[in-house]
């Protein structure tokens, strides 16, 4: 795939990766706006972070923001199956080396040599991301569909348990995306790396 | 109130005028600026209907519509939507409608007639005692409301594919619609209509459906969402000509499946 030995980050990686972020960005605005509807949890999310203006329309780039999400979401984990980049860049996990890390980064001296090494830590978040984004999609479809996947609904405790699991599902992709912003700023190249792959 | 002009703007007004004069006249420069604002406009579509582009509108509109073709694919006529125990009955059922409580409705009994029009053989008009002279069916299904909440609830009726195979329909028309006392008129596709849980409901929880769940019948579909199920039936008509919906017009999903 990559001949290039400069290049950090394939150019089908980067497209996906600024796809997928726009897709989150406005399926948790417009998510937002319907979850505004009820404010089941207690609380409701100010106006100016949402999208959509009422619930029909914030259902209507809900929807299709869906479709781009999912799409590009399946293709990113087949290529990255195929090509065997998540074998070789998110294993083997090891506790010792995640605790190590950890103590690196909490003492500011988690190392940034090399871009193209993902440390335990990274392992770990981008892993996770990946699995709750699998957890929104599903939880998505349950709530999309329920009636339609009964197996799934079961699975994730009926409909309104998978309306809590879609819920908390995104408030730990918001959080990820706080500490990736936070990351990125404190060490902006892997901002460049991500645009140019090098 | 006079407006100063700030000092640095005496002196260099003319100067950035000229320069923003000229780069304004390159029609590439324009077109950016044009695009990169549609794109600032894009974060600020807040407090409009659905967005402030028509463009836009019209391209979730299409998605929209493609999710309505998604939907009828994926809908199986046999699956069932769950039901649950009596002791899982939300009680209070909520109410809701396009207004509030003390606007609801109430139809007399005695004078009235359902309506039924469009591809059927049978267009007479029905009176309650005909309609609960038909053999009745009672479900506890869940209702799904758009906004997200959910409420359990316990109907009873005459199953909806019974009436209008009753009646004549024509069962490979494409839509059923619904005209309703409280002005709301909605419609479905002929597969949920057909739908064995689908019901011209006529009671709640063992009773004579109040009016605030729409007396004298609404339809009852557990298979869709609840601005689908309409209240305060007066009319039913079978046709091929999409007729849209109260809130459907406004941009909800037609299909509304769930």
């Amino acid at each position: 795939m990559n001949t290039n030995p400069q290049i950090i980050h394939p150019g089908w990686l980067r497209a996906m990766h600024w796809i997928n972020a726009v897709a989150v960005v406005t399926l948790v605005m417009s998510g937002w706006r319907i979850y505004d509807a009820t404010g089941f949890m207690g609380f409701e999310i100010p106006a100016v972070l949402t999208l959509g203006g009422w619930l029909g329309g914030a259902i209507q780039w809900h929807f299709a923001a869906m479709w781009v999400l999912g799409i590009n979401g399946l293709l990113y984990l087949a290529l990255n199956i195929g090509t065997g980049r998540l074998a070789r860049k998110f294993f083997p996990l090891s506790p010792r080396a995640l605790a190590a890390d950890i103590r690196a980064a909490l003492a500011g001296k988690l190392a940034h040599a090399d871009p193209r090494h993902y440390n335990m830590v990274q392992r770990l978040a981008y892993l996770f991301v990946m699995l709750d984004s699998v957890l929104l999609v599903l939880s998505g479809l349950v709530l999309w569909k329920s009636v339609q996947f009964p197996l799934l609904r079961e699975l994730l405790g009926g409909y309104e348990v998978a309306r809590r699991v879609h819920f908390l599902a995104m408030a730990a992709l918001v959080a990820f995306a706080v500490v990736h912003l936070t990351m990125v700023a404190l060490v902006p190249r892997t901002l460049v790396y991500m645009v140019r792959g090098r | 109130m006079q407006i100063k002009t700030p000092k640095f703007l005496l002196s260099s007004g003319d100067a950035i005028l000229k320069e923003a004069v000229q780069r304004l006249a390159q029609p590439g420069r324009r077109d950016f600026l044009r695009r990169s604002l549609t794109l600032g406009g894009l974060s600020m579509l807040t407090g409009c209907s659905l967005s402030s582009n028509d463009s836009v509108d019209a391209a979730l509109t299409r998605v929209s519509r493609f999710n309505d073709d998604v939907q009828a694919w994926l809908f199986d006529p046999n699956r069932l939507a769950p039901t649950y125990p009596e002791s899982m009955i939300t009680r209070p059922f909520p109410f809701n409608a396009y207004y509030t409580q003390d606007q609801v409705r109430h139809v007399d009994a005695d004078s009235f007639r359902l309506e039924v029009s469009g591809r059927v053989a049978d267009k007479h008009s029905w009176t309650l005692p005909e309609l609960r002279a038909m053999p009745q069916v009672d479900q506890i299904t869940r209702h799904i409301c758009v906004e997200g909440w959910s409420a359990i609830g316990r109907w009873g009726g005459v199953p909806f594919a019974s009436f209008l195979r009753r009646v004549g329909a024509d069962l490979t028309a494409k839509y059923v619609g619904f005209m309703c006392f409280d002005d709301y008129y909605t419609s479905i596709d002929m597969p949920t209509a057909l739908h064995p849980q689908t019901q011209l409901t006529l009671s709640y929880d063992g009773q004579i459906l109040p009016p605030k769940y729409g007396f004298p019948m609404k339809l009852r579909m557990p298979t869709k969402l609840g601005y689908k199920n309409p209240k305060y039936i007066k009319a039913i008509f079978v046709t091929n000509t999409y007729p849209g919906g109260y809130w459907e017009d406004q941009g909800y999903n037609w299909f509304g499946g769930s």
